[in-house]
């Protein structure tokens, strides 16, 4: 019984060939956008995470010398005989790899070579010549190295021992940075007594390029989600279409004899095949789009971190789980629904269109209900809903009880359409459509869903993107920004600029806690680089004047959500009040922050030192400085960052982002335009009798093509009309409480119409396009086959 | 006795209120024995005809088959007597459009794992329909289709056929002839035939004939 | 992650040691061998022997504050070479690891120092002695000596005072493991009387009690079918002691060893089959806490007990090493290191 069940069901698709496409390549296509989405992700971070790991840089603390010069073995030795858990890094060029030597016994975890291949010769690593752990892309480049070679190791970087890297790079006893490990004993001697020549060096917190940074894999992240909620929309569409098409079959088999349950379970099993197989494809699509856009993120990467990225993409096993786990994860929940239906559905309803409508009908009155509850609960979430949960419940609930109203709504539209109608073909026309309506609902709901989905991650995208510029241009305002390495150079830096810059503005902060949230305070120098860029969400009058005069400080918007702070409530740093004076956007930051005054920070935190300084200037002009400032005070040009360039990289990213969202509406809307092609040609077949009668009474069949035609156009405008405030609606819930709940903060909402109007003539494109088969076929149907309807052998 | 059907009352709800379609119905039926059902639309035949077929559930009363009440039957139960015992020929012949007129016969002979090639060939051979047996349903006309669905019906060797229209959507001459051989087929086959029809032609021919008039035995 | 594997497979001859010297058994690979009759010379036999694979300088001591409560504490220095020579820098063949711990009857405290040999962060001179990795050290001229160790959760800092003479174990110092002839050198110091602060997280504890210390290299100790030991170092109140190893092989079969040490330092060796040992319960780790331990021929018949279950050292080659309590024929106190139950 089993094996002929399953060989009827499977014959659908082998019969229906385009329908098994539409439903491969639906469940394919989600899975694709899932898995190349997170594919670049990974392979971004990845490539971050192994370039901050193999320095530690990021993650550590590290001791290195004042004065910038080596660090001798001895001290390194003397430290831990004092009792420092420290490891020694030395690092250096060879043959344009980067050689980093680490000391795998007191590294602490996560720094320094992976896991040695099977049978890697340990003795060779810490002894003798020496191994050196690479990709095989560096390997490569020393072909007279011994090379482990392993997908893990950072690009252009190879990995060695200490002892070996110090020989490869004749620096005998001599050790750039030492690691200070987590975990320090108890009772030892303080730094300064032991090496007095060395100094801390925080653990890289957020600078402004680490804020960069976290704003770009945010971006990504929000944007993987996106993806995956457009994919689930796919593949409900083209589950449901499939589901319905089948309905009578099912019906046959359950009157033949088949079990209800065997057939549930056959028929979930057969989508899971299809799931597995789409899915299989579906990563391998994911690939090669994450294939063809990687190479811009990685020099994308490359430029922000000066590091280097691979721009070539692994294979990681992680993707080929999620992208499966995806498409099956969403194929069980598009098919619980619709096998949920199967299981409900009368054995002994028939499938003639009429008793078809009045089932409809009777589920239009469920549906009615379901939608108006849902879209209730939307509204009323609109203005309570608070934490992930919330967001996510309001975004599944507005698109569900939008997508329910649909067919109830166009109804509604078409039933005042008809009575308005003043001539004959009119008032068929829309009656015509009318009925047509039931068999259509799930292919227009799709088109509603993908509109919708265009509509919000566009909006998203694009208020993303302006938010950004504004936040770029105001975190980014100095031509150049320096990074210095000790108050040497600190010194040498404020000496050199004397003259060549409109001023020099330092980046100084000290860690603290506001009403018990982990907090940056910054000191912020007294210029118009403030006054003219920043832009505030909340602000009481003259906030940079009081600000800069010491009285008052400005806060983040995370800080002020977190803690419930608006402008005029008091904070006090170091036990001194402060009134919150205005509320900034701080757009990826994960903490809260705060400014005051540089001199009042000067006298609250004594103790901290600016590394960073963002320098004023002639944009033209700083590529000379740099260069300049690298031979007369030995600032390497490493320690500059070009912020025209962060800016036009950032933009790179957006407009990358950009490419793939449009690619992104491009095939969603292409998957509509086909769901509607298949619905129509499915009601075609069922339309000869019903168009027999028009064509009896006079209308020509290319009128009523034309009208077909006509109709398609129709139903896709009105759904369009139904999508923009959906698509709104639903960017709102994105921003405006998901983020908030994700990040902590608001983005502010753009509309843009121009872009709507285009998106909805795209989506009557579509609707056109998949009508035009179809409505040609009934223009051309043989007089004979209408005139058979009117026969005995009907 | 093939078939004994006591007291059968069925009740459907409809958007104006409960509509009892059928109030009582006896009937019985011998193996070989051939039974027209007619009425009026809306008098409760093809109610009946599902109810003895196990496609839906009697409110009350007895149907007996082969000695077993298939109105205390679960859904799994129904399944397996629609599968085995009973054939049900639908006037929309209800072929599944995806599988060849072979398949088609074949494939309620194979759920009930009954599946006799021999057999499914003679069918073939008696219907007509040897030239057509690689064709899809959508390729046949009506009358052929219909002789696919009494073929796979037959092709089961069920012990009661219920055929409900079954020449409802051909033309007259056509009819004729599809029915005269379903009884050829049935009497050959020893199965008993509960036919629903308005026709008093082809009530005719049937050996008995049972009258339903809104809910009962006229 | 990366790191500890690495670690690991650089560690490989201690991991090795630990879990039955798999792979050391059969072949020295061109280190020196224990010979029988051995003609030990102080204070050079104190020191490092980088010819031979694997040494160590091994201290346990049974320790007790002023409110009588329990505590014992670790101090270990292992050497480990890679090839059978002391070089000089990072190429230098030798790798140290470190072990400290300190138990108390309700908790136990672990830490553990890597380090290479070569560059002066870990090693042991003789003469002065001093063995050392990191800031922990272990110095002084065997008749008064010092010891240090510290970690995140514990330091300590002892004195340490000889009360007897070094005793050497199997045949004047050669310590048979196998009957296959495998053997090690093995003496030992247990008459230090120990007392010094333990620094744990309530604050500073004075104590005092009696240290063993542990001298043993060797480049094949174990045989090819040994896969662990479970070692015991006991003072009875009667003033005699005992040391008694037996080695789990793979055939089912033990290989036991004991000395009976007197005060004055007197010692009678037993060879295999004299001392018996057998486990009575297993704490929740599936590890025996509890031992019957038998030497006939000194009447011994006693029940040792460990003072916390719990003493596992969670090292990147984990064994069980903790205080315990004798009672039974003779009641005393003692030392227990049990290996291979990973």
């Amino acid at each position: 019984m089993t094996r002929a069940t399953l060989q009827a069901l499977l014959s659908h698709w082998w019969r229906n060939p385009l329908q098994l496409f539409t439903l491969l390549a639906g469940l394919a296509l989600a899975t694709a956008l899932w898995s190349g989405v997170q594919a670049i992700n990974a392979e971004a971070r990845a490539s971050y995470d192994a370039a901050a790991a193999t320095l530690g840089e990021g993650q550590y603390d590290r001791l290195v010398r004042r004065d910038g010069q080596p660090i001798a073995q001895s001290t390194y030795v003397q430290l831990r005989r004092a009792g420092w858990l420290v490891s020694p890094v030395v690092q250096g060029r060879l043959d344009g790899v980067r050689i980093v030597g680490v000391e795998p016994l007191t590294a602490p975890g996560g720094i320094g070579p992976v896991a040695p291949a099977e049978g890697g010769d340990i003795t060779a690593f810490l002894s003798g010549e020496g191994q050196l752990f690479a990709t095989a892309e560096t390997a490569g480049q020393l072909p007279d190295l011994n090379i482990i070679v392993t997908p893990e190791a950072a690009p252009g970087t190879a990995v060695t021992d200490i002892g070996v890297a110090q020989r490869l790079l004749d620096r005998t006893d001599q050790i750039d940075s030492l690691i200070i490990v987590p975990g320090q004993p108890k009772g030892r001697a303080d730094i300064e007594a032991i090496a007095p020549e060395l100094v801390v060096i925080r653990a890289q917190g957020t600078s402004d390029i680490g804020r960069l940074t976290d704003s770009f894999h945010l971006n990504l992240t929000a944007f993987g989600l996106l993806a995956f909620a457009v994919g689930i929309f796919i593949v409900n569409g083209a589950i449901g279409l499939a589901f319905e098409q089948r309905r009578p079959v099912v019906r046959t088999l359950r009157a033949l004899g088949v079990p209800l349950r065997r057939l549930v379970v056959l028929m979930a099993a057969e989508l899971m095949l299809f799931a597995v197989v789409a899915g299989i494809i579906g990563v391998g699509l994911g690939y090669v789009i994450a294939a063809l856009l990687l190479p811009d993120v990685a020099a994308t990467l490359r430029g922000l971190y000066g590091a280097d990225v691979s721009g070539t993409l692994q294979l990681r096993p992680a993707w080929w789980v999620s992208g499966l786990v995806i498409a099956l994860g969403g194929t069980a929940i598009a098919a619980s629904a619709a096998l949920y239906q199967i299981a409900k559905m009368p054995l002994l309803a028939s499938a003639q269109p009429r008793a078809l409508a009045m089932a409809a009908g009777k589920r239009a009155v469920v549906q009615g209900i379901l939608a108006a509850g849902l879209l209730g609960l939307a509204g009323v979430m609109m203005f309570t809903a608070n934490g992930l949960v919330g967001g996510f419940t309001l975004l599944a609930s507005l698109l569900i009880g939008a997508a329910l109203a649909l067919p109830i709504i166009l109804d509604r539209v078409l039933a005042v359409a008809s009575r308005t109608a003043q001539s004959v073909t009119g008032q068929w026309f829309w009656a015509d459509t009318r009925q047509q309506l039931p068999g259509l609902s799930l292919a227009l709901m799709a088109l509603l869903l993908a509109m919708s989905a265009n509509v919000g991650v566009s909006t998203m995208v694009s208020s993303f993107r302006l938010t950004f510029t504004d936040f770029l241009e105001q975190r980014l305002a100095s031509e150049l920004y320096v990074r210095t390495e000790n108050t040497e150079q600190s010194e040498a830096l404020i000496a050199f600029a004397q003259g060549r810059t409109e001023i020099v503005l330092p980046i100084q902060n000290a860690d603290v806690a506001i009403a018990g949230q982990p907090t940056e305070v910054y000191g912020a120098r007294d210029h118009a680089t403030y006054r003219d860029n920043w832009v505030f969400l909340q602000q009481g009058s003259q906030p940079w004047d009081t600000t800069f005069a010491g009285q008052t400080v400005l806060i983040n918007e995370q800080l002020s959500r977190r803690a419930g702070l608006n402008v005029g409530d008091e904070i006090t740093l170091q036990g001194r009040p402060f009134v919150v004076a205005g509320v900034y956007g701080d757009y990826g930051n994960p903490i809260g922050q705060a400014v005051i005054g540089e001199g009042v920070f000067g006298m609250l935190y004594p103790d901290v030192t600016p590394r960073n300084y963002g320098l004023r200037m002639d944009p033209a002009a700083v590529a000379g400085f740099v260069a300049n400032l690298e031979a007369e005070t030995g600032i390497p040009a490493v320690q500059s960052v070009n912020q025209a360039n962060i800016k036009a990289i950032s933009l790179a990213i957006f407009e990358r982002t950009f490419t793939v969202t449009t690619a992104l509406n491009i095939l969603t809307l292409a998957v509509a335009g086909f769901a509607i092609l298949m619905s129509l040609l499915t009601l075609a077949s069922m339309r000869v009798p019903q168009l027999a009668p028009a064509w009896a009474m006079g209308m020509t069949r290319a009128q009523i093509g034309k009208l077909e035609l006509v109709r398609a156009v129709l139903l896709a405008l009105l759904t369009a009309v139904v999508a923009l405030p959906l698509g709104v609606a639903l960017a709102w819930a994105l921003l405006a409480v998901v983020n908030v709940a994700a990040f902590g903060w608001k983005l502010p909402m753009y509309l843009f119409p121009i872009d709507y109007a285009r998106l909805g003539l795209f989506a009557v494109l579509a609707a056109a396009l998949a009508a035009l088969w179809p409505a040609r076929r009934l223009a051309r149907t043989p007089p004979a086959d209408l005139l058979k309807v009117f026969s005995n052998e009907r | 006795m093939l078939l004994t059907v006591k007291d059968i009352h069925k009740t459907y709800h409809t958007a104006d209120g409960p509509f009892e379609v059928l109030r009582g119905v006896d009937l019985t039926l011998h193996a070989g024995e051939t039974l027209a059902l007619t009425g009026e639309s809306g008098s409760g035949k093809s109610t009946l005809l599902h109810l003895i077929g196990g496609l839906d559930a009697p409110d009350q009363g007895q149907i007996q088959l082969i000695g077993q009440d298939i109105a205390q039957l679960d859904d799994n139960g129904r399944a397996a007597l629609r599968r085995g015992t009973v054939g049900v020929v639908f006037q929309q012949f209800n072929l599944i459009p995806s599988l060849r007129v072979a398949d088609n016969i074949a494939f309620q002979a194979r759920l009930a794992g009954q599946h006799d090639p021999a057999w499914d060939a003679t069918l073939g051979d008696r219907m007509g329909l040897t030239a057509q047996l690689n064709k899809y349903p959508e390729q046949l006309s009506g009358g052929q289709q219909q002789r696919v669905a009494i073929a796979r019906t037959l092709a089961a060797k069920p012990q009661l056929v219920l055929a409900d229209e079954p020449t409802g959507n051909l033309d007259e001459a056509t009819a004729a002839a599809v029915l005269d051989l379903m009884l050829e087929l049935v009497t050959e086959t020893d199965a008993g035939l509960l036919m629903v029809t308005h026709s008093a032609d082809l009530a005719g021919r049937m050996s008995r004939r049972l009258h339903l008039r809104a809910g009962q035995v006229a | 992650m990366s790191v500890r594997v690495l670690i690991f497979v650089v560690l490989w001859p201690m991991a090795a040691m630990a879990q039955g010297f798999a792979g050391l058994g059969t072949d020295a690979d061109g280190f020196s061998v224990p010979e029988p009759n051995p003609q030990f010379s102080f204070p050079a036999d104190h020191g490092a022997h980088p010819d031979y694979r694997i040494e160590w300088w091994y201290l346990t001591a049974n320790l007790t504050a002023e409110d009588g409560t329990p505590y014992g504490l670790q101090w270990t220095l292992f050497r480990s070479a890679l090839a059978p020579e002391e070089g000089d820098g990072w190429t230098a063949p030798q790798l140290w690891m470190g072990h400290a711990a300190v138990t108390t009857p309700d908790a136990h405290f672990v830490s553990e120092r890597l380090a290479r040999g070569g560059i002066g962060q870990a090693g042991v001179t003789s003469d002065p002695f001093e063995a050392w990795i990191d800031d922990w050290t272990l110095e002084g001229d065997w008749d008064r000596m010092r010891m240090t160790a510290s970690a995140p959760d514990f330091a300590y800092d002892m004195a340490l005072t000889a009360q007897g003479p070094l005793i050497f174990h199997g045949d004047a110092g050669y310590s048979v493991k196998s009957g296959a002839g495998q053997a090690s050198y093995y003496y030992s110091q247990p008459f230090f009387a120990i007392e010094g602060v333990l620094q744990l997280s309530d604050g500073d504890i004075p104590v005092t009690g009696n240290a063993w210390l542990d001298r043993e290299w060797s480049s094949q100790p174990l045989a090819d079918n040994q896969t662990g030991w479970d070692w015991f170092s006991l003072s009875f109140e009667d003033g005699d002691k005992m040391m008694g190893f037996r080695l789990q092989q793979t055939d089912g079969k033990n290989f036991t060893s004991a000395t009976w040490i007197t005060p004055e330092g007197e010692t009678t060796p037993y060879t295999d089959g004299a001392l018996k040992a057998t486990p009575l319960a297993v704490n929740n780790a599936d590890v025996p806490v509890r031992w019957r331990v038998e030497l006939p021929d000194r009447g011994l018949d006693v029940t040792v007990g460990a003072i916390n279950e719990d003493a596992w050292m969670t090292t990147s080659v984990p064994y069980w090493e903790g205080p315990v309590t004798v009672t039974g024929s003779h009641a005393g106190i003692g030392y227990l290191e049990m290996t291979g139950y990973e």
